[in-house]
């Protein structure tokens, strides 16, 4: 303890004057944006390591149909399109969102939902057509890690269908309170990212393994 | 499907049979026996007074991060006992399995113990202690009030609970794996392992993995968006710095782990070929991804035990931290390069000449970081006044072991030193060396120092240095004969040898063992003692130690709200400088404050995502579609609730704040 | 008592390391381990010039800057010295460059993959030296050897002439295994459907003890096997006697003998099935889905690290053997 006092240092007035705590109510910003934005970034690393296998197994074809013989680029054309689309009405909901404009933003996000439902229904159909012709994930480590791929991408589309449905629901009953802005936001970032990964899956499996 | 179907039973029990239960196995009856008597008479001494209730509206659905920080590290205390008893049962085994007699342990449960003990002292000993430490010290520290997402931080804790009770289920359910910690493939892979014991390993693991990554964001966000006005970067409190960086690298590796798992469950329930032997499988892959999050999680562990060191060595030298910002440049160095090593694990998987220096030469290079935090800590003892409690003890026990585990790294980082010494129990000494000496002894160090401050007493200092001694003096016979014997060219995970010579060293081996068990038996008589002598230890000032950071401005335990006023902070030992100027605490102005409101979704999900792993483990599929939907009902349903906040009223504020001024 | 205890133990451990003692690791019989010893003993001894003063200071200054010595000189505030933080960041990373260079050289002068250009200390390999070949591969859970050019198969037992370089191919039937024989030469993974190679030497005639000394399932502790250094009478003495074996490995024995067994005897084969080790490389010695590995298209690259990141050395197979 003598050590504790024994070393104050000389104490020009001006330090003395320091305030050490803050006497008005303090209240730290919102973090939840950065915490979903943190969440993203460890998604894209969940959907690094699976491109990453498919870097190494897409070309595994283990005397199965190899990515030329059963990607079909005019399908996938389509289900870009939808995905595409749907990220620019999602942006014409925040917009409306920002203007406090309830009905038409929930008309936007209907919209934005059809497109989504369309673009699963349509790779629904492609993996059940790939499965009925026996290229099942199965089948080969390409087929493996092409579905795996793709899947984990539809299963996110998936899930942002089922919370936007229920962000629908909530901004019936609550309107466009602050809490539901920001959840409005996340959504939207998610949505956006599942396009930006889409991007890069049309690119890398799509196009690569049809053009190769 | 008809309620007569005979698959009902398979929808219902999946391949769970009656011949699952290993009532047959005399060491499993006994561990249930004893088991089954603990828990009885906890729980039935918890309803015997009455404290379910408390228990479950002040803790289990608490959002307090002390109290989750808490609850972490019992948790980990629980699970040290679990893994510390494998490890003396593979002590047991390998110093009596020579020649013609082959020990007490067949290879069916040997090879489960040392899957297990590296899985749990790993996940559900070491994580929980580092994440329970930063939950509790490190929203003090930056003069904060909970932490960025106080539900998250509850919800991440069942999670980690939920892992752990799947893997500890395996022990009374089916088997656990036998495939070593980190599962490679093609062991891994359903023809060399089909029972449930990877199934249980890959559930136990992607359950508790959810929790951690999202604390890990949690702790991020908490750090960048919540520190008291003044505290910049550079002002942090260095543990805090650690706590940083080792969540940074929890959000960059635990997504890769998750992924991995996840493949290798696809392989496994889904029949795809991620790993496989055939149809174009590639097990190396597995190889590389488990090691590119292994490697990191080497350095979440340690990172948050250093920063531990740094606070308890400049607070009981009574001096400033030496080469703060060396400090932090070191810790970030060694956070980036740990994404750079991690094919050191394999070098003896055939990888060129080139590849393996690169990867040697990285491995050493994180050696001068480390080096020169090892030399900040000896210049911050260098002219102090250095007082030897409890924590301090163990800071100085850590340097020498930490020293010599690190120069046997490095050691094994060279790659044609690595062809002899890799797999042999040199590198399980080495290991155990750093990992034990630098991280457990961290947490010891961590508990004995911040325990006054969650519960307003100080811990035994008697029974503390009883068990230091035990465990440093145990650690050192337990783990030097390892390295002579992997001189002796011993591999690691045998149960039996032929060579007697080797025999004695085995010996020596258990002996160091068991005065660890005395050492972690005297770590529970200092608890008890602690108690039961609470008033005697008792610390009324919040600050036992002289401590340099807020943390130890609050009283001891802090309110709930932490700080009746948010800190303003001009220098890094914000409450060192404080007390030199002579502050003192307000007792009037007091204003309401905002508070997370508790809740019990946590608890729920937790339970719903435990009842879905061990339903994927036993191919329930009906059970498991249930509770994956019920699952995601609670989750929805929590959204629903937008009531989630209250003040705590200025009046009651300068009640809590009068009383301890009073005291 | 534990300040004496640590540096009676770190001078044991120095003391083990410089004289070599009896351990296999530091008195091995073979070049190639020999190397890898001396490696070991010079990085030891390099990083001790930091190790012991680090530690020898930190327990001087644990002990000088005690709180009850009132001698000591306290300064709290000090916190920072331009020169210390040099020497702290400098003097490691010295070390790190000495040890660096060390490692750059002898991990390319000791891959495993390159063949000896010397049998001992100024012993160089002349150039029509030929190796002696031996296809390892790690069964569930013993090791079978085949010698291509003596046609002949052994389980569990290996002999090598002394002197004379040895050219392991290793690739494994199903899970990973490590061949490990510690008095000739560090050890290299065996692995399904990859190959890995070894080049090593054995310099003294002795009884050897091999193992797998990576864990692969419940068999492994006994996965053991004797290596014989021989002179060049005794070896083919010791080929002259296996070769007396009737037994021949062929698809049939080879698939009796993968079946998972433990603590398998020594046996001899006295001919292999031409072409066997590849096909077991190639998985493909039983017809079956695993072979149509061997579909994959020709533009497809290799495996594993195995054959991707060794170089031009190994490779996956890529024609059917047959």
């Amino acid at each position: 303890m003598s050590d504790m006092t024994m070393t104050v240092s000389g104490g020009s007035g001006a330090e003395e004057a320091l305030r050490f705590h803050v006497a008005e109510d303090h209240h730290p910003e919102n973090a939840t944006l950065l915490g979903f934005w943190l969440y993203l970034m460890s998604d894209c690393l969940i959907f690094a390591c699976l491109f990453a296998a498919y870097g190494v197994l897409g070309r595994e074809y283990a005397g199965g149909p190899s990515a030329k013989e059963v990607l079909e680029l005019p399908i996938v054309a389509l289900n870009t399109t939808l995905l595409l689309l749907s990220s620019i009405t999602y942006g014409f909901a925040v917009l409306e969102m920002q203007q406090n404009r309830r009905g038409p933003m929930m008309a936007w996000l209907i919209v934005t939902w059809f497109l989504g439902a369309g673009f699963i229904s349509l790779e629904l159909t492609e993996f059940m057509h790939l499965v009925s012709i026996g290229a099942g994930p199965g089948r080969s480590a390409f087929l493996s890690s092409f579905f795996t791929l793709v899947g984990t991408h539809g299963l996110h589309v998936t899930s942002g269908l089922i919370w936007m449905i229920v962000l629908l629901v909530q901004v019936g009953k609550k309107g466009l309170i602050p809490a539901n802005k920001r959840r409005l936001m996340c959504l939207s970032m998610f949505w956006h990212f599942l396009d930006v990964v889409w991007v890069g899956v049309f690119s890398f499996v799509y196009l690569m393994g049809v053009l190769s | 499907m008809t309620f007569h179907s005979p698959d009902l039973g398979k929808l219902i029990f999946g391949r769970l049979t009656l011949d699952d239960i290993p009532y047959h196995e005399p060491i499993l009856i006994f561990t249930f026996l004893g088991v089954a008597i603990g828990a009885i008479a906890v729980l039935g001494a918890i309803t015997y007074y009455r404290k379910w209730g408390y228990l479950w509206s002040e803790w289990f659905t608490s959002v307090d991060h002390k109290k989750i920080g808490i609850m972490y590290i019992v948790l980990a205390l629980i699970m040290l006992l679990r893994g510390f008893a494998d490890a003396l049962m593979m002590r047991g085994q390998q110093a009596i399995a020579f020649g013609a007699h082959e020990g007490y342990l067949p290879a069916h449960h040997y090879d489960q113990i040392f899957t297990a003990h590296g899985t749990i002292m790993i996940f559900f000993v070491a994580m929980p202690f580092i994440t329970g430490l930063i939950n509790f010290v490190m929203p003090l520290q930056i003069g904060s009030r909970d932490v960025a997402f106080p539900f998250l931080n509850n919800f991440s804790f069942w999670m980690t609970v939920s892992g752990a009770v799947l893997v500890m289920a395996s022990l009374f359910i089916g088997v656990f794996a036998r495939t070593g910690w980190l599962a490679y493939p093609p062991l891994s892979e359903l023809p060399a392992s089909p029972d449930s014991g990877v199934d249980y390993w890959i559930w136990g693991l992607q359950i508790a993995g959810v929790g951690t990554t999202l604390s890990g964001i949690n702790m991020i966000a908490t750090i960048v968006k919540m520190r008291a006005p003044g505290m910049t970067m550079m002002k942090m409190p260095i543990f805090t710095w650690t706590a940083l960086l080792a969540n940074v690298l929890i959000v960059a590796a635990f997504p890769v782990l998750t992924a991995t798992l996840a493949l290798l469950a696809l392989d496994r329930y889904a029949g795809t070929h991620f790993f496989t032997n055939d149809l174009g499988g590639n097990y190396m892959m597995y190889v590389n991804l488990i090691w590119v999050w292994g490697h990191p999680e080497v350095y979440i562990l340690v990172l948050p035990a250093f920063g531990v060191y740094s606070e308890v060595t400049s607070t009981f030298s009574r001096k400033r931290l030496f080469g703060y910002a060396s400090m932090v440049y070191a810790t970030v160095v060694i956070a980036v390069l740990s994404y750079l090593v991690w094919l050191h694990h394999f070098f003896t998987m055939g990888s060129g000449a080139s590849v393996n220096s690169f990867f040697g030469i990285t491995t050493m290079i994180i050696s001068i970081p480390t080096g020169a935090k090892i030399f900040n800590w000896m210049f911050t003892m260098y002219r102090g006044r250095i007082v030897y409690d409890v924590p301090m003890l163990w800071v100085v026990a850590f340097i020498v072991t930490f020293v010599i585990g690190g120069m046997t790294g490095v050691l094994l980082a060279v790659p044609p030193a690595d062809f002899e010494l890799h797999n042999s129990l040199f590198l399980i000494a080495h290991f155990h060396n750093v990992i034990i000496g630098g991280v457990l002894f961290g947490m010891f160090a961590g508990v004995n120092y911040w325990f006054p401050k969650a519960f307003g007493f100080r811990l035994d200092p008697f029974w503390g240095k009883v068990s230091f001694w035990f465990w440093v003096v145990g650690f050192y016979f337990a783990f030097m004969p390892l390295y002579w014997l992997g001189l002796m060219g011993v591999t690691r995970r045998l149960r039996h040898f032929d060579d007697p010579s080797l025999q004695i060293w085995f010996e020596i081996a258990a002996f160091g063992a068991i005065l660890i068990l005395i050492g972690i038996a005297a770590m529970i008589v200092q608890f008890a003692v602690s108690i039961l002598h609470r008033d005697k230890l008792r610390d009324t000032t919040g600050d036992p130690w002289h401590g340099r950071t807020l943390e130890w401005s609050t009283s001891s335990p802090p309110p709930p709200y932490n700080f009746a006023f948010t800190p303003q902070v001009h220098d890094i030992d914000t409450w060192w400088q404080m007390k030199q100027y002579k502050w003192r605490r307000p007792v009037e102005g007091f204003l309401p404050i905002h508070m997370p409101k508790n809740t019990g979704t946590g608890v729920y999900l937790a339970v719903l995502s435990l009842i879905f792993g061990f339903a994927m483990v036993w191919y329930m599929w009906l059970i498991a579609a249930i509770s994956f939907v019920a699952l995601l009902a609670v989750a929805i349903h929590h959204t629903f609730n937008y009531d989630r906040d209250y003040y705590i009223p200025a009046d009651e504020v300068g009640r809590v704040e009068t009383a301890r001024a009073g005291a | 008592m534990s300040m004496k205890t640590l540096r009676g133990l770190l001078l044991l451990a120095l003391a083990t390391a410089l004289t070599g003692c009896h351990t296999v690791l530091m008195s091995p019989s073979g070049d190639v381990a020999r190397q890898q010893r001396d490696l070991i003993i010079t990085s030891f001894i390099l990083m001790m010039l930091i190790v012991v003063p680090v530690i020898v200071a930190t327990l001087v200054f644990a002990w000088r800057y005690r709180a009850s010595n009132q001698k000591a000189h306290y300064d709290p505030e000090w916190d920072h010295s331009t020169i210390v933080e040099l020497m702290i960041w400098s003097a490691p990373l010295l070390i790190i460059i000495a040890l660096g260079a060390i490692t750059w050289v002898s991990t390319h002068k000791l891959d495993p993959y390159r063949p000896l250009d010397r049998l001992g200390p100024g012993r160089v390999v002349t150039v029509d030296t030929k190796p002696l070949e031996v296809d390892v591969v790690a069964l569930d859970w013993k090791w079978l050897f085949i010698y291509p050019e003596q046609n002949l198969a052994v389980v569990n037992e290996l002999a090598a002439p002394v002197d004379r370089p040895i050219h392991f191919n290793l690739t494994a039937s199903s899970v990973m295994n490590s061949f490990f024989i510690p008095a000739l030469a560090g050890q290299i993974y065996a692995m399904p459907g990859m190959e890995t190679t070894l080049q090593a030497v054995i310099n003294h005639p002795g009884d050897y003890w091999g193992m797998s000394a990576n864990y692969s399932g419940a068999g492994f502790s006994y996965m053991n096997f004797t290596f014989h250094g021989m002179s060049e009478g005794d070896f083919a003495k010791w080929v002259a006697q296996a070769k007396s074996h009737g037994d021949t490995l062929d698809q049939a024995a080879y698939a009796v003998l993968e079946a998972p067994s433990e603590r398998n005897p020594v046996q001899f084969y006295g001919s292999v099935a031409p072409g066997l080790y590849r096909s077991i490389l190639n998985r493909c010695v039983q017809p079956g889905p695993s072979c149509m590995n061997m579909l994959r298209v020709p533009d497809s690259g290799g495996g594993g690290e195995a054959s991707v990141s060794s170089e031009s050395h190994a490779a996956m197979p890529m024609a059917h053997p047959q």
